[in-house]
């Protein structure tokens, strides 16, 4: 019998079963996050379902993010029902301003490596990072899993990412995810895992990590899953085993990244996968740039936009700079290191952490005919509240040197016109 | 593939057809109600769709139908029109799963010579094409999908069997 991928390992132990890719298995659920956009749908769910109790409660908690903070009635009033039921049961929420669930998944704790980690939200599988089997789920699927504590999972096949070397100056992990979208498209990885292994994963940091792992959905994968090192224990405080595929494990393909070789890279209106470097697309103006959300939100994404502002001199007279932190941490950690105070002078405006404008539902929504660059994963029409803007995505440094240019530009440029501000 | 046997008119959609293109979030704020967004389904890609759609017409497109957020109403929404089935070159797996769940039909099968308002028999795994007179032969499902579709989803699977049968 072949050896096993890590996502086969991890829904095995879950399923109990000897679970293998194609199989559909029922798991237990060790943690599951669902958030403003998809809970009260879920609870509409658990009613219709007969549900009266939630069954592990502690496993469960609701982030609002999505409409944070409430930009309307209607929605302040889902944020209503979500807390009068985790009252009720039990289960935690947190509140507005205290960041993106996805965020704050991975920095309280509730992820492990090695757990089956769920959220009603596609993105997800950012907690893959931290070797955990982590995909999205709908609300119905929520509202089931806090009646009976399992979900039904269909065991994926596995595309291996062989990462080799290390990035260079001015290129980021946005720019391999940008670059892994290329080469896969937005439906590449559909129904399948991607395991990132090779000696290159030694190299990126947790907060890399994440970054990669939240774009696999962008592919059309289940989920991404890194293995678990010295990196991963020292994120998490405390030693950890972790789970390794094995040597003879079966992957349907393997794709070997050369970070040493790797150029910034920029997607295009309106499709993730319409990715070019960006040296391509320089020029182009652009009068927003979106520093945030699930991607590109935590602290290093914003120590390097920054960096790429202050060697600029600033943002350029016309483009709107906004700067929404992934959670109230990084927030509280931007502000103890002077990096809010930086974009606050340079004219920033700074939003309640939380998914901000990412998705349109709150936050600042870009004019008609607007070219927005953002740290975000998704560019389709429409998705930042109008759909007469033009989304690019691309890593913290190259939107920030966006903003110091007012057109698109190579972030390796301004450095190298380093001038005092 | 279900016991169920389907007919309707083909509206026909392109590749990677995503969950925002089907419903926008901004449309979410206001209503979670299918009756209320079903004035909106599609609006990003073919203004006119939601006032041409009539009950038991059905969903036809490319590859990676529902990619992006995971968003049940885009599920819910589609049904709420009185369309009860996707046919698709392939979904997205959360589309995929939410669909089944919600007792929409996903039939992954080849699509690309379904033309719009071509008259579809969808009957268990085959799908006829009664306007060209071809026939397309479609994938089964798993067991317990077949389950959960055959029950109508997952509100009445789970209120039938309070737990997963596995």
């Amino acid at each position: 019998m072949a050896g096993k991928t890590i996502s086969e390992k991890i829904l095995s132990a879950k399923s109990g079963h000897d679970a293998r890719a194609g199989d559909v298995v029922v798991c237990r659920v060790d943690s599951a996050m669902g958030n403003d956009g998809s809970t009260p749908m879920a609870l509409d769910y658990f009613e219709a379902m007969g549900g009266r109790q939630v069954l592990h409660p502690r496993r469960i908690v609701f982030a609002l993010d999505h409409y944070a903070p409430a930009p309307s009635q209607k929605t302040t009033q889902l944020h209503q029902r979500m807390r009068e039921f985790a009252a009720r049961h039990g289960i935690e929420v947190w509140e507005i301003g205290a960041g993106i669930g996805h965020q704050l998944m991975v920095e309280s704790g509730r992820v492990v490596p090695g757990s089956l980690a769920l959220g009603a939200d596609s993105h997800s599988v950012t907690y893959g990072a931290l070797n955990a089997f982590a995909t999205g789920i709908g609300s119905s699927d929520l509202a089931a899993l806090m009646i009976c504590g399992r979900i039904w999972l269909r065991v994926p096949a596995t595309i291996q990412v062989r990462l080799h070397g290390q990035l260079p100056e001015g290129v980021f992990p946005k720019d391999i995810a940008l670059a892994l979208a290329r080469e896969l498209r937005a439906d590449g990885a559909t129904y399948q895992a991607i395991e990132f292994g090779g000696p290159g994963v030694a190299s990126l940091e947790l907060e890399d990590r994440l970054v990669l792992s939240n774009m696999v959905v962008e592919m059309g994968a289940k989920n991404g899953v890194f293995p678990a090192d010295q990196k991963t224990s020292a994120y998490l405080g405390a030693a950890c085993e972790g789970v390794a595929s094995d040597e003879d494990a079966i992957y349907t393909r393997a794709i070997s990244l050369n970070l040493d070789y790797l150029l910034p890279q920029i997607a295009l209106p309106h499709q993730v996968y319409q990715v070019t470097e960006i040296a391509e697309a320089a020029g182009t103006p652009v009068q927003m740039v979106y520093l945030g959300t699930c991607t590109g939100g935590r602290v290093s994404d914003f120590h390097q936009a920054r960096d790429v502002l202050k060697a600029g001199g600033g943002v350029a007279p016309g483009v709107q700079l906004v700067v929404t932190p992934a959670s109230r941490q990084v927030l509280e950690t931007l502000t103890a290191d002077g990096t809010l105070t930086d974009f606050i002078k340079m004219g920033a405006v700074i939003v309640t952490p939380g998914c901000g404008s990412c998705c349109g539902t709150c936050g600042a929504i870009p004019g008609d005919g607007v070219n927005v660059i953002s740290t975000a994963n998704r560019n389709f029409k429409g998705r930042m509240g109008n759909s007469n803007a033009a989304i690019y995505l691309a890593s913290p440094a190259s939107c920030a040197a966006a903003a110091v240019r007012g057109v698109i530009s190579d972030p390796r440029d301004i450095h190298r016109e380093e001038r005092p501000s | 593939m279900t016991g169920l046997r389907l007919d309707g008119r083909a509206r026909v959609f392109g590749d990677d057809i995503n969950t925002d293109y089907i419903i926008t979030s901004r449309r979410k704020r206001e209503s979670l109600d299918p009756q209320v967004l079903r004035q909106y389904l599609f609006e990003e890609v073919d203004a006119r769709f939601a006032a041409s759609v009539e009950p038991g017409d059905l969903i036809v497109a490319g590859k990676n139908f529902g990619c992006g957020s995971a968003m049940e109403v885009a599920v819910t929404v589609v049904l709420g029109a009185g369309i009860r089935a996707v046919l698709a070159k392939s979904f997205s797996r959360t589309y995929y799963r939410d669909a089944v769940n919600n007792g929409l039909l996903p039939v992954m099968c080849n699509t690309s010579r379904i033309g719009e308002l071509d008259r579809l028999v969808i009957d268990g795994t085959s799908i006829h094409n009664a306007t060209t007179g071809e026939t397309v032969t479609a994938g089964g499902f798993p067991k317990i999908m077949l389950e959960i579709l055959e029950a109508g989803g997952l509100v009445p699977y789970i209120r039938k069997y309070g737990d997963f049968g596995l």
